[in-house]
């Protein structure tokens, strides 16, 4: 099983050269610590900010800049700034190549529910509606099964939905799947020491399986 | 060159009555205007609808002002770091609208630019679309979204002059810019207030003629809501 950063790392290899990307809280954040510099990517944040550099030092503090999980960040050379209007009007537009956030579930036709449990939890959607509606590429960072051992990877959503034929790609703790057009998790690559058998009596909604699969490599 | 400047807080926000809808600029609590929340907190009013990005956290911005049971109606995108808000909020207590964050910076931006309705792809087949108009262009589907207006909009920027220029620092920007110009009455409070004319027109973020009234804010706390570090190499 991957822990939160080896699914950082394997999700990172997703990453092209000069691609702009939007990387949601959590994992997804993580993810930014895998990519290589000589691919020249340029992070978004969704609250004003192209060009995210890595966390201050003690004396490089500044309150009046943060990322989209208010977080303290730094800028990197070529940055520029901007309102949450412009911002999301380059989201919109299709400016931005790659969404990465995190999910509660994902059903075999893409769609993704990662902002309330009803009658539980409502921290609401912030950016992920506008960026799963509006990104060419989404790849979700997400665990497959919850505490208690059910599948998230379903047939249909239980859960109020953020997007609808949107993710393009899972990579959880077991499994890097791609979602195909026509329905259904197409499995790709296993987590080391993980079966076939195991994702799929793990997966509820439809697996498909072609060929040896193998196993994700770490360098 | 018109003067916009007044004393203070308190000043400036002494008019906004009880059930006023108010913008609150502000993306967690960076870049929001600390010293008319403040002044807000020691009139006596309530019933107030509040359209923010966030509503702060439990002890410092708006989450202090849901504690003082001030207000209504919350219109925001992400409330995750408020406890107080989420036990309101489940409750029934308080009245809230959770639009997604693109559309809530393009509400804004409509009701300052007078366009009354756009259409964008933002939740499309979920319950936010509920009641709302759909249309297909091109092949793709979209919501019919309404523009926002508020009786006052409060924002807070880095600089600005007595003619209501303002200039916006770092992330800080977020939302203040299209309050600005949604605000029947626009109140800005600013860290560095100079004469009209010390600012270089070509730096102006939000022009003049969107604020009403403009005060030097001061003793800014600047709450870090996740201080995240790095060792020196």
């Amino acid at each position: 099983m991957l822990n939160k950063n080896q699914i950082a790392q394997r999700i990172a290899k997703e990453v092209k050269k000069g691609q702009y990307i939007n990387l949601g809280i959590g994992i997804p954040t993580l993810v930014a610590n895998y990519i290589p510099d000589n691919l020249d990517v340029v992070l978004q944040s969704e609250n004003g900010l192209l060009g995210i550099g890595p966390f201050p030092t003690e004396d490089q503090i500044d309150p009046d800049l943060i990322n989209a999980g208010k977080q303290t960040i730094t800028m990197v050379k070529g940055s520029s700034l901007f309102s949450s209007a412009e911002s999301f009007g380059m989201i919109r537009g299709g400016h931005v190549h790659l969404t990465i956030l995190g999910a509660m579930e994902v059903s075999e036709n893409g769609d993704i529910a990662n902002w309330k449990i009803p009658a539980k939890m409502v921290k609401g959607m912030g950016g992920a509606m506008d960026l799963v509606a509006s990104a060419e590429n989404i790849i979700v960072a997400m665990q497959h099964c919850s505490k208690d051992g059910q599948s998230k990877l379903l047939k249909k959503c239980s859960l109020p939905i953020t997007g609808i034929r949107c993710v393009k790609k899972i990579v959880s703790d077991l499994a890097v799947l791609e979602v195909l057009p026509e329905g259904g998790f197409k499995l790709l690559e296993r987590a080391p020491g993980i079966s076939v058998e195991e994702i799929r009596s793990k997966t509820e909604g439809r697996l498909v399986v072609e060929g040896e699969i193998p196993e994700m490599k770490f360098d | 060159m018109i003067n916009k400047t007044v004393s203070n807080a308190e000043e400036a926000i002494k008019d906004i009555p009880s059930g006023a809808v108010l913008m609150i600029g502000g993306f967690g609590l960076s870049g929001i205007p600390e010293n008319c929340i403040a002044a807000l907190l020691k009139k006596d009013i309530n019933g107030l609808t509040c359209i923010s990005n966030n509503a702060g956290v439990d002890d410092f911005g708006i989450g202090l002002m849901l504690k003082k049971s001030m207000v209504k109606k919350m219109i925001s995108s992400y409330v995750g770091e408020n406890a107080e808000f989420e036990r309101q909020l489940l409750s029934g207590e308080l009245e809230v609208e959770l639009i997604p964050q693109g559309t809530l910076a393009e509400r804004v931006r409509a009701g300052g630019a007078g366009i009354p309705a756009f259409f964008t792809p933002a939740g499309v087949g979920t319950e936010v679309a509920e009641g709302k108009e759909v249309r297909e262009f091109d092949g793709k589907l979209y919501l019919m979204e309404r523009w926002l207006k508020a009786d006052f909009a409060l924002v807070k920027a880095w600089k600005g002059d007595t003619a209501g220029n303002l200039i916006y620092k770092g992330t800080a920007r977020n939302f203040n810019p299209m309050m600005a110009a949604a605000g029947k009455i626009t109140i800005a409070e600013v860290e560095e207030l100079v004469p009209a004319g010390e600012l270089d027109p070509n730096q102006i973020h939000t022009p003049g003629i969107y604020v009403q009234r403009i005060f030097q804010g001061k003793n800014y706390e600047k709450r870090i809501e996740h201080r995240t570090i790095r060792e020196k190499r």
